[in-house]
């Protein structure tokens, strides 16, 4: 059985441009390439539709939100393929180096551990702490934004992550 | 597996794991009807329960790391959308 979603033209205009605007605010930039963001952007809402998240449109959803969550996009390999590639996976992000015709746009390899080593990683992970702190500091995991206070924003004033990509950091 | 059929120039047996979301995956498939040649598709994340399992293990056979788009031309698998690689490879 096949699951076919329909996603309008309007649909994808607006979040293309939304998308265009927070990353510029950001300090980020969308793939020139119109044709080939506008693919993505619709994959992301075909997504949203199917699985209730912006699940990578270039990776496999598993259907379970916390499985998938470094692979809602923004994704946390964003950044680091950035820097590494100046491009994200998917080529939605691209480097202003990329945007400049200074770097060539290509396929990366991808970053993302594969299931097992995710599993091991997550039991691995220790928090660092420092308990004079009057208050916990969050990471946000996808670019990094730190903040002292009770809880996370409920969306990164950075890159537009929601609360659920920021971890507990110190 | 089954998978769908496109028909085309006969440039030796091409089959595309794909996902119907990914721009790579489109890239990839705009070359091959763009050639006109015939290859044979899945799009893996329209695929349910078994059949989905029943693809994922052939693919893995192919690309351990089960990413998209995978081409296999005769034998031959090509990760990612190496435009070069594959118009090389099916002489195009």
């Amino acid at each position: 059985m096949k699951d076919e979603i329909e996603v309008s033209e309007e649909e994808v205009d607006k979040l293309y441009k939304k998308l265009n605007r927070e990353a510029e605010v950001g300090g980020y930039h969308l793939n020139p390439d119109v044709e080939h963001t506008k693919d993505l952007v619709r994959g992301i809402l075909v997504n949203e539709k199917r699985y209730g998240y912006w699940n990578c449109p270039c990776r496999l959803s598993s259907g379970i939100k916390q499985d998938d969550l470094d692979i809602i996009c923004p994704c946390d390999y964003r950044d680091p393929d950035l820097n590494d590639y100046g491009t994200c996976y998917c080529a939605l992000y691209v480097s202003q180096a990329v945007l400049n015709g200074e770097q060539k746009l290509g396929p990366i390899p991808e970053r993302r551990p594969l299931l097992e080593e995710r599993k091991k990683a997550q039991t691995k992970s220790a928090v660092l702490s420092i308990s004079s702190l009057p208050l916990p500091v969050w990471r946000c995991k996808v670019c990094g934004y730190l903040c002292a206070r009770d809880e996370p924003p409920e969306v990164c004033p950075v890159c537009k992550a929601k609360k659920d990509r920021f971890e507990l950091f110190m | 597996m089954e998978m769908d059929h496109v028909k085309g120039k006969n440039k030796g047996h091409i089959s595309l794991y794909a996902l119907s979301t990914c721009g790579w995956c489109k890239k990839t498939e705009r070359l091959l009807d763009q050639a006109k040649v015939e290859y044979y598709y899945t799009d893996v994340d329209l695929l349910q329960g078994e059949e989905r399992e029943k693809a994922m293990k052939e693919l893995k056979r192919w690309n351990p790391a089960c990413t998209f788009p995978t081409l296999v031309i005769d034998g031959k698998c090509i990760i990612g959308y190496q435009e070069d690689e594959i118009k090389e490879t099916i002489g195009i």
